[in-house]
């Protein structure tokens, strides 16, 4: 498991470029991370590091920045 | 702008009581009257004109309608983040909700701070009692598309029930309950969808499904049921014995007020939480009634502040029946919605207002 699962998490849920896929990258600033496209790349992430996030996670996770902080609570390395 | 962390750091959606909620959610409530004046040159005029009136003991709720008539705005244009619509289900009128991040933000987390009160922190399987094409149009979602993905957060797995043609697709919905059969399951639809195209399928078809230790939610008023003469004790009977729910909520909340919902508890009450708060008015002298007496419903919210929507005078009929007391142990107001006010009966309230208003 590493920073490029977590990449390509977020370019293929979002639909964008893995260039585009910066720490500062935010929910809700681009119309590709959008409420729809953020449950499927909770679904992406859960499949990816085989963990279960809570809906507080889910609701946290308002940047890149964010989903690593988030995940390092789950003890994922990346 | 709108801090709200003393609320989120309460113990529980449903921690304070009157005298704190008094001081604490109506000094809020009062921070964004004044917001408002200074942001909305419009709600500045409707409030106005309802201090002179004298109406609401000085306060000013704004009728819903006003929404479907006016875009009330209380940010610049270019922090307005999206704008939520939805058309009544008497009117073709659609409602425009102003959003900024901020209010946005807002909405979501509340949500699941009442929410997890009563489905928990982790995450359900989650059955979607409507079809999947509901939220297909990512562009434009209708209030039923924005409230099944706003609910989708609690779920996981999430599997719709219907498919497109509203028929059960028995096959999905069975091969559901196996893979997740004595786990407790989320289930969520709106009302009068579950009741129609689920539970009395399944009544007339004399099929039974397993999902004894699943919650069911549900929302989106009672009206077409009411007309076919089911309440909620029916919906409920009806829910046990077709599949097995013990656990049913329903909620009250309108798309003007996205997030401070009401839920229905465990002894069939609807309760205002922290965030909220619920007065009853007289349709005609339009001042507030007492407990136990069947009024207009006005609503309190903290989280609006991209739009004047923190308080509204709906077009449905209630009755708080106490504070802080029901049964259930939870703080705050409880009541019963009845349903609509009849159509003519509200001008007065509200068309009076929109016709003063224009510009």
């Amino acid at each position: 498991m590493s920073q490029a699962t977590l990449i390509k998490c977020f370019a293929e849920s979002l639909g964008i470029p893995a260039e585009q896929v910066t720490d500062e990258l935010q929910y809700n600033t681009i119309p590709q991370w959008d409420s729809v496209a953020h449950m499927t790349l909770i679904a992406a992430l859960e499949d990816a590091f085989e963990i279960m996030l809570d809906t507080d996670d889910i609701i946290d996770m308002s940047s890149v920045a964010k989903a690593k902080e988030i995940l390092a609570r789950y003890e994922v390395t990346l | 702008m709108n801090n709200l962390d003393f609320f989120y750091q309460q113990q529980s959606p449903y921690s304070l009581n009157a005298a704190e909620k008094q001081q604490v959610l109506h000094s809020h409530l009062s921070v964004l009257d004044a917001h408002h004046q200074h942001h909305c040159e419009l709600y500045r005029r409707i409030a106005s004109s309802q201090a002179e009136a004298g109406w609401f003991d000085q306060q000013v709720f704004l009728p819903v309608r006003l929404f479907k008539e006016y875009e009330l705005k209380s940010v610049a244009q270019e922090d307005v983040f999206k704008v939520l619509t939805s058309s009544g289900t008497t009117s073709q009128q659609v409602s425009r909700i102003v959003l900024d991040r901020e209010t946005a933000a807002h909405q979501s987390k509340v949500l699941v701070k009442i929410m997890q009160h009563y489905l928990g922190v982790q995450r359900l399987p989650m059955l979607i009692i409507d079809h999947p094409s509901v939220v297909k149009d990512r562009l434009s979602f209708s209030a039923r598309g924005a409230g099944i993905l706003g609910l989708s957060t609690f779920g996981r797995d999430h599997t719709y029930a219907l498919d497109d043609d509203m028929q059960i697709n028995l096959e999905r919905v069975q091969a559901f309950i196996a893979k997740h059969q004595g786990k407790p399951v989320f289930i969520f639809g709106f009302t009068f969808m579950v009741w129609q195209y689920f539970f009395q399928v399944l009544q007339q078809s004399g099929k039974q499904l397993d999902l004894a230790g699943s919650v069911l939610v549900h929302s989106g008023g009672w009206k077409k049921l009411i007309d076919i003469a089911v309440d909620n004790s029916v919906f409920k009977q009806v829910a046990a014995a077709t599949c097995g729910i013990q656990r049913v909520h329903n909620f009250y909340g309108m798309v003007e007020q996205v997030g401070s919902i009401f839920v229905e508890c465990s002894h069939g009450y609807l309760h205002a939480p922290d965030y909220a708060d619920i007065d009853i008015i007289d349709a005609q002298t339009m001042q507030q009634l007492p407990f136990g007496q069947q009024g207009l419903i006005a609503v309190s919210s903290v989280l609006p502040s991209s739009y004047p929507g923190h308080r509204l005078l709906t077009e449905d009929l209630g009755t708080v029946f106490g504070e802080d007391d029901c049964p259930c142990g939870l703080n705050g107001k409880y009541f019963h919605v009845h349903g609509r006010l009849p159509k003519a009966e509200v001008r007065g309230c509200s068309d009076t207002h929109a016709a003063e208003v224009k510009p």
